[in-house]
């Protein structure tokens, strides 16, 4: 069949999945709409976390991320897996003690205070939307490749399946729905890389051919990678250009960002009891984990494929790079959107591809008669067009496409419904009106998860920076502000509502200033970026990604002082404290 | 009211959670990034060891490592009778 009729199919029957899930688990009552009734399994939930918590940055864009960044890209694999140790060991099993329904609710009590809520629900709704806008970008690059459509008609159609499943289902809903695009992902993840594995070393095993030697040869692929990139001018593929400062930062932050984001911490509120919390974020893990093993092994063949079949020969040798007609197909398809781009500089009629921002490479470059790089590859395309880089069948290419659309679509349904409970539960009913019927709640709840859908998809058509960048943001946000009042909350009891709502907003504006100061995010209209972004220009040598740290120190230390020169909190929050600490209540 | 088996119940979490910490610190902070460059010169098959943990080795151990601690803490929640279970 043909490759366009065969996605339609596959992606159609995915929603067509998906859409029937939600109807049959529909959300009768808010506990099922907000945390699906406390009824999931450990195992369901580590799965339904596992597709909530990998995004469209997981799943599109990380592999390129790494294929392009080599050893620096580490920072996104040890901080998108460790960041579960501390959300199993420091918050998962408290705040599911707690027993309701959203973060800002645990805030709001622990810091007996609405403002301390108000607060949490603006450090959520910001994180979140920040996250969201990436999602849909994610969207939008898998549906105008793989179905042809335009972008914008290509959000409008996520934005429509997203719709039906979380609004009629709730948590409920999502959760299954998640459970099955946990399967369709891993498995479109999982099978091309088997494949390329094979290709590349005949090791079948992605984690081992990772570390194997070229089919046919006794050369290591990590080994010959680094000759290759080297011998073109790009940086060793093992080590990395990122200070060891900005590497150590913008691990931590996105460790500390996972453990704080409001939309994977709620996951763990759906299952039946504490320990189930703590087995199913090990779960949630582990099926992380088989993604995340999978993809530096994806990476790194990628970038030798995608380097092999344009400097098919000897570096500088006239007849060494691919000749623009003989592009392979891939190549063809991919033009069309723009994602690839060349340009004959030396009108050789060949294709070169190497750094030429390397200025110790220039001489050489001259020599051979290359006049700049040639060949422009978007990161964000690597996994979904490796398949066809390895010549895959056409069914696995169309997997792929409803791979990358299931992983999108559950991280966006997973925020939007965090973002619509915030705003029924802890807006609506928290300060408006307590009183309100749990029908009519409800009903606020669905609305509000279609206007966050309407925004989130408005969001999509104009993110700033690509996939991976906006998520790490986040992530530094979610450091900066949620995770230290959690933690601190349940570890320390001093802390009271002085100190818990100064730490949060010093956090926050911090480390927005110093992103928004940097990169520019959501004031581009006045102006923004207003530095320009250089390791020279940055606060002790740490990037925008990984400011995130700081900004959970100052409000670590702003939120210990502050609680010190204040009174206090009251005998009731020792005690509420003391209740979360223990797994049963006398 | 926190009883007194409940305060040794969390000296005792808090250890433990201490001891996982150092583990999920050397794991990745100390392996994959501090000692790096040290543990690159030494090869296991394809892989640099340091490039090995930074991509690939921290992962397992975070995992092995949740499941200790889910492990431990069901342990001593038995031992202090605080395991809910039981309970409902």
């Amino acid at each position: 069949m043909e490759l366009k009729a065969l996605t339609y199919l596959i992606v159609g029957a995915t929603f067509v999945l998906y859409i029937a899930i939600a109807v049959l688990s529909r959300a009768e009552s808010t506990g099922e709409f907000y945390i699906a009734g406390k009824t999931v399994s450990p195992l369901a939930n580590g799965m339904a976390t596992a597709a909530d918590w990998m995004s469209a940055a997981s799943f599109i864009s990380m592999a390129g991320l790494i294929a392009f960044s080599g050893y620096d890209a580490s920072v996104y694999l040890m901080g998108w897996t460790g960041g579960y140790v501390l959300l199993a060991l420091f918050i998962a099993p408290y705040l599911r003690k707690f027993g309701k329904f959203t973060v800002p609710e645990f805030i709001g009590e622990r810091y007996y205070s609405k403002t301390a809520k108000i607060v949490a629900v603006l450090c959520l709704i910001f994180v979140s939307f920040t996250y969201v806008a990436g999602q849909m970008r994610g969207v939008g690059i898998v549906f105008s490749r793989f179905l042809e459509v335009d972008v914008s008609v290509g959000l409008l159609i996520g934005m429509s399946v997203v719709f039906v499943y979380a609004v009629l289902g709730g948590m409920k809903g999502i959760t299954y729905t998640q459970v099955a695009q946990y399967c369709v992902l891993i498995f479109a993840y999982t099978v091309p890389a088997i494949f390329i594995a094979l290709q590349v070393t005949g090791n079948p095993v992605p984690q081992l051919a990772f570390g194997g030697n070229i089919n046919g040869t006794d050369i290591s692929l990590l080994g010959k990678l680094d000759e290759l990139v080297t011998s073109l001018g790009f940086n060793q593929y093992t080590t990395g250009l990122k200070s060891k400062v900005d590497i150590f930062c913008i691990t931590l932050a996105l460790m500390v960002g996972t453990a704080g984001l409001p939309h994977v911490i709620v996951r763990f509120f759906t299952v039946p009891t504490v320990k189930d919390a703590r087995t199913s974020a090990g779960f949630a893990l582990l099926f992380i984990a088989i993604l995340y093993t999978t993809a530096p092994a994806v990476g790194s063949m990628a970038r030798y494929n995608l380097i092999n079949t344009v400097q098919h020969g000897e570096v500088g040798s006239p007849q060494g790079n691919l000749l623009y007609a003989d592009r392979p197909d891939w190549m063809v398809r991919w033009q069309k959107t723009g994602l690839v781009e060349f340009e004959d500089m030396n009108n050789d009629g060949r294709i070169q591809f190497y750094n030429d921002k390397n200025p110790d490479y220039e001489n050489q470059a001259s020599k051979f008669g290359w006049s700049g790089n040639e060949l422009k590859v978007d990161r964000d395309i690597m996994v979904l067009a490796n398949p066809e880089i390895a010549g895959l069948p056409n069914w696995v290419i169309a997997l792929v496409a409803a791979g990358g659309i299931a992983a999108a679509l559950s991280t966006a349904a997973g925020l939007l419904l965090v973002i619509s409970s915030s705003i029924s539960h802890d807006i609506v009913k928290g300060i408006f009106f307590p009183r309100i019927s749990e029908k009519k709640e409800l009903l606020a709840g669905r609305i509000a998860a279609a206007i966050a859908i309407v925004i989130a998809g408005y969001l999509g058509f104009d993110p700033p920076g690509w996939v991976a960048e906006v998520v790490a943001f986040a992530f530094g946000l979610a450091a900066a502000s949620l995770f230290p009042a959690i933690f601190l909350g349940i570890f320390y009891k001093r802390i009271n509502k002085f100190g818990a709502i100064a730490g949060m907003l010093t956090g926050l504006f911090f480390t927005y200033g110093y992103i928004e100061y940097f990169k520019g995010l959501f004031l581009k209209v006045i102006g923004s970026p207003w530095g320009e972004n250089l390791p020279a220009n940055w606060l002790f040598g740490i990037s925008p990604e990984g400011i995130g740290v700081i900004g959970m120190f100052l409000n670590f230390m702003v939120a210990i002082a502050v609680s010190y020169v204040t009174a206090k909190p009251p005998q009731s929050i020792a005690d509420l404290v003391d209740n979360i600490r223990a797994p049963r209540s006398r | 009211m926190s009883t007194n088996k409940q305060k040794k119940y969390w000296q005792k979490n808090l250890k433990i959670l201490f001891r996982c910490m150092l583990v999920w610190f050397f794991a990745s902070y100390g392996t994959g990034i501090i000692f790096v460059d040290q543990l690159n010169n030494i090869k296991i098959g394809g892989f640099k060891l340091g490039f090995w943990f930074a991509q690939q080795g921290s992962i397992f151990i975070f995992v092995c490592l949740i499941f200790y601690y889910a492990w431990s803490m069901n342990k001593i929640e038995k031992e202090f009778d605080l395991n809910e279970k039981d309970f409902s």
